[in-house]
């Protein structure tokens, strides 16, 4: 430890660390734009400046590393007219559209704008005309309001390994872009919204499916049911100003009821539908000698990922639809002809935590008879907005349960929202089926927290399973890269896209930072620790389904619902 | 067009790392005339670079081109001298004659346009070079009439076959 002078106070820092990191300890805010928590600092937008004595300009504090005894100031008359320069300089060219843009009251550029007291335009550039980029099912680029920090770019090729993204051109026609400029559509982007969570202005939004969903709310022909993810109950609250790891399940289902939804369904349902499944399958791979590790196959940004970049591990991947997906065929289908309907009069939403949902629900392989199995996706945070639109006030809220016959869940399904959930789900059922009894302990620690790569060795009746849990797709690569080399100590992997699992989905509130996440875990387990049901096998519910409609995993009728097939994909990368 | 061979070029650059970039690019275009998609996607593939960063790069330099280069390749002058002689200008009236901008080729392949900063030749600005021929004290008049022989020089050669 050494200390530092800030702003005439004493401050602890440690020798070496980035005086920013130093800065926020002591509980002194700086603004920053292009910073990214746990990257390695950029320094390109400035806007983190600060005066070091003996330094002959300002400094930018994240990438500035303390030396001892160093005098700072952080809000001197010097540095607030440069920040404020600099906000000005990217409003000069920036859209004057605040009131209709969707990130109006989240927008990183307004509030520094606003904390700064920019109160008239100083500079006026030319406007850039690029053009929105609308060919993604799951992202909108609207390059008129990037103010290139970056940071985008980077989750994308740093965090995510996939590069869809990059610095096109130079000076003031510098633009992030495909490679050629190309539609998202047709660029490796696996669409999973990191990009949307990082970016500070409303550069990069989600495909909103609201008007589709209000729509179909007005129509009276249309019999409208919703499923919400296991990720989202714990996070909405956070979109009406709650504090983070709040579970609001009961308050989201009244929530959805109060909007018009005639049957509100919950997708950790369907989650403990597909451990079913998918545990039956790894069970059959390990007696039958079929292609191992497997892989999930829950997250449709990683699916596509397999697709596009290492189409020789399609065979890994289960052939289990996602619980979105399931459901969906479920709903048209069983659900369908229990509540005397004609599928193409039911309209099935999916809440989910996940841009890349919306992908997965268009994909041509998952409809029926023409149908598409899930008729649209909406994120949390559209949710959120649905809500306010309605003047819904969450308080006055009877919390409620979710419908028959989707409604039970065990707190197995419930933990496919974090990394690690999908795996611990699946061991225990997989337990289960191989030895006939449950776990003495259901709790797999080892698998559990927000590291981006958490692996274990697993006996199961002298049967020896190692495991591997991902996320963050750049660790997926990595890990895929070590197996293409010969690594082969591994039975089962699971993959999520986001890093941190579902609850950091992109989908969820924007800017979530890795407390948020950890918050947003820890009320997960806790609703597994509580939990009276904490199986999927246990899952009435799930059984009953079995035993009226499905009969068996693996069974015939689930080959045909609830299982898929993939296949490379071609694209620019 | 004729397919060129990018992987003869790699061969050259076998083991090579992310910093043998923009030899490559160089060594492309010099052999295709300009950078193709397929190219720039095979060259990100040798070097394990995203197309994304791969396009990037290549689109920070005015010296790589994504078109190939029209029958007749115009080089303008934007240099200190040419600029003060009224460049600007000419550049907009071969823009608004050609309808293309910076780095394209018009539809039918006959000019394509590059931006250059000094060709040194100061002493005739504004300047342009057309295929290796140079055309001194610019108008916006006289390009128009210069673009015209070009046409001319073309529909000729049609003729004449």
């Amino acid at each position: 430890m050494v200390t530092i002078e800030v702003n005439h106070r004493t401050v602890e820092a440690q020798p070496g660390e980035m005086l920013l990191d130093t800065l926020k300890r002591a509980g002194i805010k700086v603004p920053t734009l292009c910073h990214m928590d746990e990257l390695f600092p950029s320094g390109a937008c400035r806007m983190c400046v600060v005066e070091v004595e003996g330094q002959r300009g300002l400094v930018p504090s994240c990438a500035f590393p303390v030396t001892a005894g160093m005098k700072v100031q952080t809000h001197s008359p010097r540095v607030l007219r440069a920040r404020k320069t600099i906000v000005e300089l990217l409003l000069s060219n920036h859209p004057d559209d605040c009131l209709f843009c969707v990130r109006s009251g989240s927008c990183q550029l307004q509030s520094l704008a606003e904390e700064l007291g920019v109160r008239e335009r100083r500079f006026t550039g030319a406007k850039n005309d690029d053009k929105m980029d609308l060919s993604s099912p799951s992202i909108v680029r609207d390059p008129a309001k990037c103010i290139l920090c970056g940071r985008c770019v980077r989750v994308c090729e740093e965090i995510q390994g996939v590069s869809a993204i990059d610095f096109v051109g130079r000076g003031c026609h510098t633009q992030v872009t495909t490679a050629f400029n190309d539609g998202l559509n047709v660029s490796s982007c696996i669409n999973c919204g990191q990009c949307i969570m990082v970016c500070p202005t409303g550069a990069l939004r989600e495909q909103s499916h609201l008007k589709l969903v209000v729509d179909a709310l007005n129509d009276p022909d249309m019999t409208v049911v919703v499923q919400h993810a296991p990720a989202v109950s714990v996070t909405v609250a956070e979109e009406f100003g709650l504090k983070p790891g709040i579970d609001m399940a009961g308050t989201l289902t009244a929530a959805l009821r109060a909007l018009g939804f005639d049957r509100v369904f919950d997708t950790s349902f369907s989650a403990d539908l597909t451990i079913m499944e998918e545990a039956s399958e790894f069970v059959q791979r390990v007696k039958t000698g079929g292609r191992l590790p497997m892989m999930t196959s829950c997250s449709p940004g990683w699916i596509k990922f397999v697709e596009q970049f290492f189409p020789d591990f399609i065979e890994n991947l289960s052939t289990c639809k996602s619980p979105q997906q399931m459901l969906g065929a479920i709903i048209k289908t069983h659900f369908a002809q229990r509540a005397g309907l004609d599928p193409s009069r039911i309209f099935s939403v999916a809440i989910m935590p996940c841009t890349a949902k919306k992908f997965e629900a268009g994909r041509p392989e998952m409809t029926q008879s023409g149908n598409p199995d899930i008729d649209a996706v909406l994120t949390t945070r559209e949710v959120a907005r649905l809500i306010h639109m309605r003047g819904i006030d969450l308080a006055s809220l009877e919390p409620d349960s979710a419908d028959t016959p989707f409604g039970e869940r065990s707190s197995a399904g419930k933990l496919f929202g974090a990394s690690g959930g999908v795996m611990e789900a699946a061991i225990r059922t997989a337990y289960w089926l191989i030895t006939g009894r449950e776990m003495d302990e259901l709790k797999v620690q080892a698998v559990r927290g927000a590291k981006g790569v958490k692996e274990a060795r697993l006996n199961v009746d002298g049967l020896d399973v190692g495991v591997a849990v991902v996320s963050g797709l750049a660790n997926a690569r990595r890990l895929l890269e070590q197996i293409r080399a010969g690594r082969n100590d591994l039975h089962f992997i699971e993959v999520m896209t986001c890093p941190g699992g579902c609850i950091a989905g992109g989908g969820q509130p924007y800017q979530t930072q890795p407390e948020q996440v950890r918050a947003r875990m820890r009320a997960l387990y806790k609703i597994d620790r509580d939990a009276a049901l904490r199986t999927s096998h246990a899952n009435k519910e799930v059984q009953r389904l079995y035993e009226e409609f499905l009969g068996k995993p693996l069974g015939e009728k689930s080959h045909h619902l609830l299982h898929t097939h993939y296949a490379p994909r071609e694209v620019v990368k | 067009m004729t397919k060129v061979d990018v992987g003869g070029i790699l061969k050259d650059y076998a083991g090579a790392g992310r910093d043998a970039l923009i030899p490559i690019l160089q060594k492309v275009q010099q052999v295709e005339g300009y950078l193709s998609r397929e190219s720039v996607a095979r060259v990100g593939e040798h070097l394990g670079l995203p197309a994304s960063k791969v396009y990037g790069v290549a689109t920070f330099y005015n010296q790589f081109r994504f078109q190939p280069q029209g029958r007749f390749h115009i080089q303008l002058c934007r240099g200190t001298a040419c600029h003060v002689k009224g460049s600007a200008g000419i550049l907009e009236a071969v823009k608004r004659e050609l309808k293309l901008k910076p780095g394209e080729t018009t539809r039918d392949g006959l000019f394509s346009l590059e931006v250059v900063a000094c060709i040194g030749a100061c002493g005739l600005a504004p300047v342009m070079c057309v295929n290796g021929e140079f055309h001194a004290k610019l108008t916006p008049d006289s390009v128009r009439k210069i673009l015209d022989s070009y046409r001319g020089k073309a529909s000729a050669d049609v003729h004449s076959k």
